[in-house]
């Protein structure tokens, strides 16, 4: 569609609907069903079945005209993608609406004690009983589980066949009594990933997600969609004071709901703080630290770059290059450069947390959150397993893991039951 | 900002490619860096007219193609991986580019021609001592006399392809400031000797000037060595990527055709993972050389950029110059490691491109320099903006 177009009826439509006076719900809902929240969405399922592109030129009509968009915080957007990919059409009639309007948060229950980099390796177990899996087993890491009314489970339900093949995708109700989950907190000090537990826990049979045993098809798929997020930098809620019940309603989640996403743009290094800090501090002028400055604005920059290449080519419908696949590895690069050159310019400062470290806070809380960038979502050292693999061709790790899931080494003693 | 290549783009990557691979193999490339002259003048007149490569980026009226920075930055990526050897970045990149800034219209309408068709080359004499071109540095003199003939004086160092050049255009000053001037190769007072250079396939001269006469070029803008310089860093950036990538492809290729410990080296964790950091620094290069491309694309007519694209073509050529030499190198580096003990011999090809990668790393400024004047651009631009 023509971008002018697109602007226009945007613009119009909102004209017609928007009111900040509104509840952010009922609100959200009118988007979600207008289409205009998720328009590259097909048109069956709350979208308009546009292009990336034009789907873009909509959000940033929203941006211009000031209103609010459809909720884009956290795992939702994980779910949906894996729902539209494998889901049945009355899942993505029944979670999607939820997903856009806010009212449901996700949460990510990949990782185990026992699994982490070899998410295949799950333990939780999922068994048919009836018209329903009952589900026993631990997960861990699970950000944003305690605010979570559903869960994206990884669980096995068949222990006999090759570890990939025995894993099934189910959608779990977080809020029912064999589901526990417990906050963890973290070496930053915050506490957005938990621990959780479930056991005798139930999934309606409705809610398994693809096909039984096809689990890992869409695990990766949520994945794939994670690792491309990282190189975004995330919108920490695009709040300003507005007046409207609209925006006191968005304070409020931005406060509870997104509360666990505060620190991201902290763990991603805020390389825009960087010329700032130096000029206040002085350190610009110090010929050694200016090297450092620019070797990170290089850096920062070159990713940045590449990941406008990968966007560019596909836009042009080229094949996607080895420009795609680095951007989570070039994040962590980049975030762990930022880190040091914020710690050269804080000199003895970079000692402080709390209130007494420079910005309230803010530069101790970038010092130890980046370690967590090159973890979450997959390793920096998967990423490279993948890289080497996927994109330049070389042979594939040695493997030890196949036959039966039942007989393969894994995990026992302290580490693998979760107490430590 | 585009950063991706149009179909036009990609074909004409295709022929030249298609060309080098099959005119400049590394046999050929021996063969002519064991020479004086290092290149073959059956194979420049095949490069400038078959297939019009020495007049990219020259406007149509004055004999180029009338191409832009783009096209040049793939011709010269493409050189760059097969380390061509000829007179093409001196002549077709540096000296086209300052006769475009520095000549007024009949003296391009004299030489761009020349130079589009590759009937006649030129070389750039800036440097004197400094590794990056600045006024400071230029300590040769023009001194016009009574007759009114403007002469030269003075010493020019790393020149490159000086010592082929029919025509040499030197950075002098005069009473009213640095300018460029034109001397011929052989004019009286001039002598050119060669330099034993590091990277045999990029040849050098030095040139001592006595009161050689000369032409000015009577356009120097006050922002020339620095426009001219930037546009040396991109096209420089953009050969460079050519090289890494190659370098890179030939690591990927040879750990997996040697074996040890009874598997190909390549199925090592701890190789894999160095060629996967060296995939991302390569693509960030890359991005880098591409974006300062685009930049210099953007600039239109390079005599005449206002303040904001004069500081902006400085900081993305100086990055780019930055990023990939470091990159080139690096990459080269662990190419020789990542082939053992053969990756030491003469006759493995990694060397040559080892040393191109070690020259260019100094060549116009080392990365620390492009690094500070990175910078320097960068808070001059932040200055302004919370002055205003
Ligand atoms: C902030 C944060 C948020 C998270 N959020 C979630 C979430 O919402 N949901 C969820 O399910 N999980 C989440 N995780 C978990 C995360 O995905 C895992 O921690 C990660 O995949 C690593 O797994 P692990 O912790 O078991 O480490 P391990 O897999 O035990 O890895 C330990 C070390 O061994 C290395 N290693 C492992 N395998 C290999 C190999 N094949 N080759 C080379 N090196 C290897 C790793 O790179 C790492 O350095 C989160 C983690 C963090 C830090």
């Amino acid at each position: 569609m023509n971008e002018n177009r697109i602007h226009t009826e945007v613009t119009q439509w909102l004209g017609q609907h928007w009111d900040p006076n509104m509840d952010l719900i009922t609100w959200r809902s009118l988007v979600a069903d207008s289409g205009w929240g998720a328009p590259s969405w097909p048109a069956d399922y709350y979208g308009k079945g546009m292009s990336p592109q034009d789907a873009a030129m909509v959000e940033q009509a929203f941006a211009e005209y000031g209103a609010v968009g459809a909720a884009q915080s956290g795992v939702r957007m994980l779910a949906a993608v894996t729902l539209l990919a494998h889901g049945s059409h009355e899942q993505k009639q029944k979670y999607l609406r939820g997903i856009l309007t806010g009212e449901d948060q996700w949460c990510q229950l990949f990782s185990e004690p026992g699994s982490g980099s070899d998410l295949a390796g799950a333990t939780t177990r999922a068994d048919l009983r009836g018209d329903e899996w009952i589900v026993n087993g631990q997960k861990v890491w699970n950000t944003s589980a305690h605010h979570a009314q559903y869960g994206l489970l990884l669980a096995r339900t068949d222990w006999d066949a090759p570890k990939h093949q025995g894993l099934t995708y189910f959608i779990i109700n977080m809020e029912q009594p064999g589901v526990e989950v417990r906050q963890l907190a973290q070496m930053n000090g915050h506490a957005s990933f938990n621990e959780v537990f479930m056991t005798d826990a139930v999934v309606n049979r409705d809610d398994l997600v693809g096909v039984e045993g096809g689990g890992w098809q869409c695990a990766m798929t949520t994945l794939a969609n994670e690792r491309r997020s990282f190189d975004r930098a995330r919108d920490v809620g695009g709040r300003k004071a507005r007046k409207g019940k609209i925006f006191s309603d968005l304070e409020e989640e931005f406060a509870i709901a997104n509360e666990p996403y505060t620190w991201y743009p902290q763990r991603a290094g805020r390389v825009d703080l960087i010329m700032p800090r130096a000029v206040e501090t002085g350190a610009i002028n110090d010929p050694a630290t200016r090297q450092d400055i620019a070797r990170l604005h290089i850096m920062a920059e070159c990713a940045k770059w590449t990941g406008d290449r990968a966007k560019a080519a596909a836009k042009a419908g080229k094949p996607q290059g080895p420009e795609g696949s680095l951007g989570k590895l070039a994040a962590s690069n980049v975030a762990r450069l930022a880190s040091r050159v914020h710690t050269a310019i804080s000199g003895n400062d970079a000692m402080l947390t709390g209130p007494d470290s420079p910005m309230d806070g803010t530069i101790a809380e970038i010092l130890v959150s980046t370690p967590a960038i090159s973890i979450a979502g997959g390793t920096d050292e998967i990423q490279k397993n993948i890289i080497a693999e996927r994109v330049l061709g070389l042979p594939k790790e040695p493997r030890f893991d196949d036959g039966p899931f039942r007989d393969v080494r894994r995990n026992t003693g302290p580490a693998a039951d979760g107490t430590n | 900002m585009t950063l991706v290549f149009t179909p036009d783009q990609d074909q004409f990557r295709d022929s030249i490619q298609r060309f080098l691979k099959d005119k400049m193999p590394t046999t050929e490339v021996r063969r002519l860096m064991a020479t004086q002259r290092g290149f073959d003048d059956d194979l420049w007149q095949q490069a400038s007219q078959q297939l019009a490569l020495t007049g990219i980026h020259i406007s149509e009226d004055l004999g180029g193609a009338g191409f832009g920075a783009i096209e040049l930055a793939i011709a010269c990526e493409e050189m760059g991986r097969s380390l061509f050897c000829g007179p093409y970045f001196s002549s077709a990149v540096l000296s086209a580019y300052a006769l475009m800034l520095a000549a007024d219209q009949d003296q391009q309408e004299q030489w761009l021609p020349e130079l589009a068709s590759g009937d006649i080359r030129a070389s750039l004499a800036i440097t004197e001592t400094a590794t990056i071109w600045s006024a400071a540095d230029i300590q040769t003199t023009a001194n016009t006399s009574g007759d009114g003939q403007i002469r030269l004086t003075g010493s020019k160092h790393f020149v490159i392809d000086g010592q082929t050049a029919d025509l040499l255009i030197v950075a002098a000053q005069s009473p009213s400031g640095v300018g460029l001037y034109l001397i011929e190769s052989d004019a009286p007072g001039l002598s050119i000797s060669p330099l034993n250079t590091m990277d045999p396939t990029r040849k050098m001269a030095s040139l001592t000037m006595a009161d050689v006469p000369a032409i000015e070029l009577s356009r120097s803008p006050e922002s020339l060595p620095s426009t001219l310089l930037s546009a040396a860093c991109i096209l420089l950036a953009n050969e460079m990527v050519g090289g890494a990538q190659q370098l890179l492809q030939s690591s990927v290729e040879y750990t997996q055709l040697r074996y040890q410990f009874g598997r190909s080296i390549a199925s090592f964790q701890a190789i894999k993972h160095r060629l996967a950091d060296l995939l991302l620094d390569v693509e960030l290069a890359r991005s880098a050389a591409y974006q300062a491309a685009q930049t210099l694309a953007d600039c239109g007519d390079l005599a005449q950029l206002s303040q904001a694209q004069q500081r902006q073509l400085t900081e993305h050529a100086s990055l780019a110059k930055a990023a990939v030499s470091e990159t080139y190198l690096k990459v080269a580096l662990e190419t020789i490691q990542l082939h053992g003990g053969i990756g030491f011999t003469w006759e493995n090809d990694t060397h040559l491109w080892f040393k191109r990668a070690k020259a260019s790393e100094v060549l116009f400024g080392t990365p620390a320099e492009h690094r500070e004047r990175m910078l320097s651009a960068m808070t001059e631009a932040a200055t302004k903006e919370n002055a205003a």
